[in-house]
């Protein structure tokens, strides 16, 4: 029997065989209705009437005049219901779950944005939630903690290992192992077991559709960077999916490097990880010599993960896209940077992307064309990045 | 083929599971040999992995409590060859696919053939993923271990035909850990597998008592406790090998 869902060498179905009949479950759905009609239409008018897409591409052009170079667009999935990217992910499956008669949705969370979106969701269609989220993260995030309690959510802290979203992605996994039945896994991420990367990634997949269509209306041609930030990936890869075949095209995954990528306390997995084996894919993953995952740190919760999805991975090594580190210190002086410049508060996952904008543009040709995809708002990272600049602020 | 059958030869077998290195590898070793003493079949050893997905909370502090005293793979392979001196009954290592995989496959299953390791269980890697591992296996004569969970249903069949060694039967949903009831579906599981194969089947996952095991081993061909081993190594630390012998000795003579 072949492994199903690889991409390049990367991907596959590492799950336990108590899993296995749920996943097979999940995947013969969803290619039942990625086809169907009135599957899709459903999903494009909640995209449409309840998450306030499309989203804006908006010309940043103080930004483009301040550091001198290339035009800069940005992709405003901060813009969207709930503030971020995630939402297009978690209407998508909650629709498939609703449809395959599941009665409740689990998920991890990291920032709480995806936490969020899935509440917001659960909320809308009737379904219970149950979110689980690193203690470290519910003190980092404490304000996405109580949003998603009032959306009706229980949020569970994970107490075990570093407490972040690795810990949180284990334990909801843990979870559905218990409970298939009348459970979906909401997973937030293009990683995890097939059909996870591939279902993620068609639904996060508007983000490059969009961005295609408002580019050829607005500037009559394609951009020559898209870039975005890389946790998991779902935003980048949402990003880039629709340019992948357009090979003039750069591809950006920005990730992140905590206190840098000769330090120990980074989360850069294509920077520093190597192949590995772990939450249901093979892919690149942070680790020590003999497999133990590493204690990620980045400065973002929502990156603060220890591998990357197996598209991505894939990408990586044809060399189709590239993948850059950025430190904790420059996404908060992108943070600030783009709150003072264009009024826009992006969150702490997108500035990374943001930081390496300011880095490529002003080595560019005024002609040229970059699209940042702006995957949150910040509004959830003011008082952690008010607390990194010293002042002794709390939500 | 290894020697696991060797194991299920005379009568049920009874299959402890011990975590490597919980708290160091000198109380494992003294763990291993009470529990041959004591009348274990078969042992399972755990190698720690820092995320143990399939574990429940008992198992993962055994991972941590083992990892903070410095276990590494190769210091794994060092106990087992010191084990290896004293015991002959089949032992099968139980860990993740990253430990196996990030080792380098052949270089880990290579290894195991040498230090006397009978079969290896993964439970991250499902039927349709042991490519990845069982030509490994069958080049170094380590018997992959296959799985099968109360949700497998039509896939018991297909499983237990290619199965060698012995099948786990999870016991139930969920992860690993003492629960008070079972899946009601495990004898016609056994059923099941009994059609296509006569490798034996061992039940493992949340048995903790001889009452339990006694049930199981009516219909099973053994029975495979971690959690309620763990238990003790938990609360008695390097003190633990004589009562764990004596739990052995009380689980064995129940089946």
């Amino acid at each position: 029997m072949d492994s199903k869902g690889r991409f390049g060498v990367h991907g596959g179905q590492y799950i336990p065989e108590t899993l296995m009949n749920a996943i097979h479950e999940l995947e013969r759905a969803y290619e039942h209705y990625k086809n169907d009609p009135d599957f899709q239409k459903e999903l494009s008018t909640l995209f449409n009437e309840y998450a306030n897409r499309p989203s804006l591409l908006y010309y940043a052009k103080k930004m483009t005049e301040d550091l001198g170079g290339a035009k800069i667009y940005l992709k405003r999935e901060d813009l969207n219901h709930t503030g971020a990217h995630k939402i297009n992910n978690v209407l998508g499956q909650a629709l498939l779950a609703k449809k395959m008669g599941k009665t409740r949705l689990i998920a991890e969370t990291g920032a709480g944005q995806h936490g969020v979106a899935t509440a917001t969701a659960a909320a809308l269609m009737g379904m219970e939630c149950v979110v689980f989220m690193g203690e470290e993260d519910t003190k980092r995030q404490a304000l996405n903690v109580y949003r998603m309690k009032l959306l009706g959510a229980s949020v569970v802290p994970v107490k075990t290992g570093t407490r972040t979203l690795k810990d949180a992605v284990s334990e909801a996994m843990r979870e559905w192992t218990t409970r298939v039945e009348d459970t979906h896994y909401c997973l937030g991420s293009v990683m995890g077991p097939h059909p996870f990367p591939t279902i993620v990634r068609d639904f996060q997949a508007v983000i490059s559709k969009e961005i295609k269509e408002q580019m050829l209306e607005k500037e009559g041609r394609l951009p020559d960077v898209v870039m975005a930030c890389v946790g998991g990936g779902s935003n980048a890869i949402g990003s880039f999916y629709h340019f992948i075949e357009d090979k003039d095209v750069q591809l950006i995954g920005c990730e992140a490097a905590g206190r840098g990528i000769d330090t120990f306390e980074t989360a850069a997995t294509v920077n520093t990880g190597r192949l590995g084996i772990f939450h249901g894919m093979k892919s690149y993953f942070c680790q020590d010599e003999f497999g133990q995952i590493a204690p990620v740190y980045s400065i973002s919760a929502g990156l603060d993960y220890p591998g990357v999805g197996p598209e991505h991975a894939h990408l990586h090594d044809i060399g189709r896209a590239s993948y850059v580190p950025v430190t904790d210190d420059e996404a908060v002086d992108a943070f600030e940077y783009l709150s003072r410049t264009e009024g826009i508060i992006p969150a702490i996952e997108s500035s990374h992307a943001i930081a390496y904008a300011m880095k490529l543009a002003p080595t560019m040709d005024k002609d040229k064309i970059i699209v940042v995809t702006v995957s949150g708002r910040g509004d959830k990272d003011c008082a952690a990045i008010a607390r990194y600049r010293g002042e002794n602020i709390y939500e | 083929m290894s020697n696991i059958s060797s194991a299920f030869s005379k009568g049920k077998a009874f299959i402890p599971f011990i975590t490597c290195g919980d708290p160091d590898t000198d109380t494992t070793y003294r763990a291993v040999l009470e529990a041959v003493k004591n009348g274990a079949d078969l042992i399972e050893l755990g190698i720690p992995f820092s995320d143990p997905t399939a574990e429940g909370p008992v198992i993962q502090g055994a991972n941590i409590r083992a990892l903070s005293g410095g276990i590494t793979t190769d210091k794994v392979f060092d106990l087992v060859r010191r084990i290896r001196k004293d015991v002959s009954i089949p032992l099968v290592f139980m860990t993740y696919a990253n430990v196996v995989f990030s080792y380098g496959s052949d270089r880990f299953i290579k290894t195991c053939q040498e230090i006397g390791i009978d079969g290896l269980i993964i439970p991250d890697v499902p039927f349709e993923e042991k490519e990845e591992f069982q030509p490994y296996c069958e080049k170094y004569g380590v018997d992959l271990i296959s799985m099968v969970a109360p949700t497998s249903e039509d896939r018991v069949t297909m499983i237990a035909k290619e199965a060698t060694g012995f099948i786990y039967i999870v016991s139930s949903m969920g992860v690993t850990g003492v629960r008070s009831s079972f899946s009601n579906d495990l004898e016609k599981v056994v059923g099941k597998i009994r059609e296509v194969t006569k490798v034996p089947c061992a039940i493992g996952f949340g048995i903790s008592n001889p009452e339990q095991a006694a049930k199981m081993s009516q219909f099973a061909d053994g029975v495979i406790v971690g959690s309620a081993i763990v238990k003790i190594l938990e609360e008695k630390g390097t003190d633990a090998p004589e009562a764990i012998g004596a739990f052995v000795k009380s689980m064995k003579d129940a089946i």
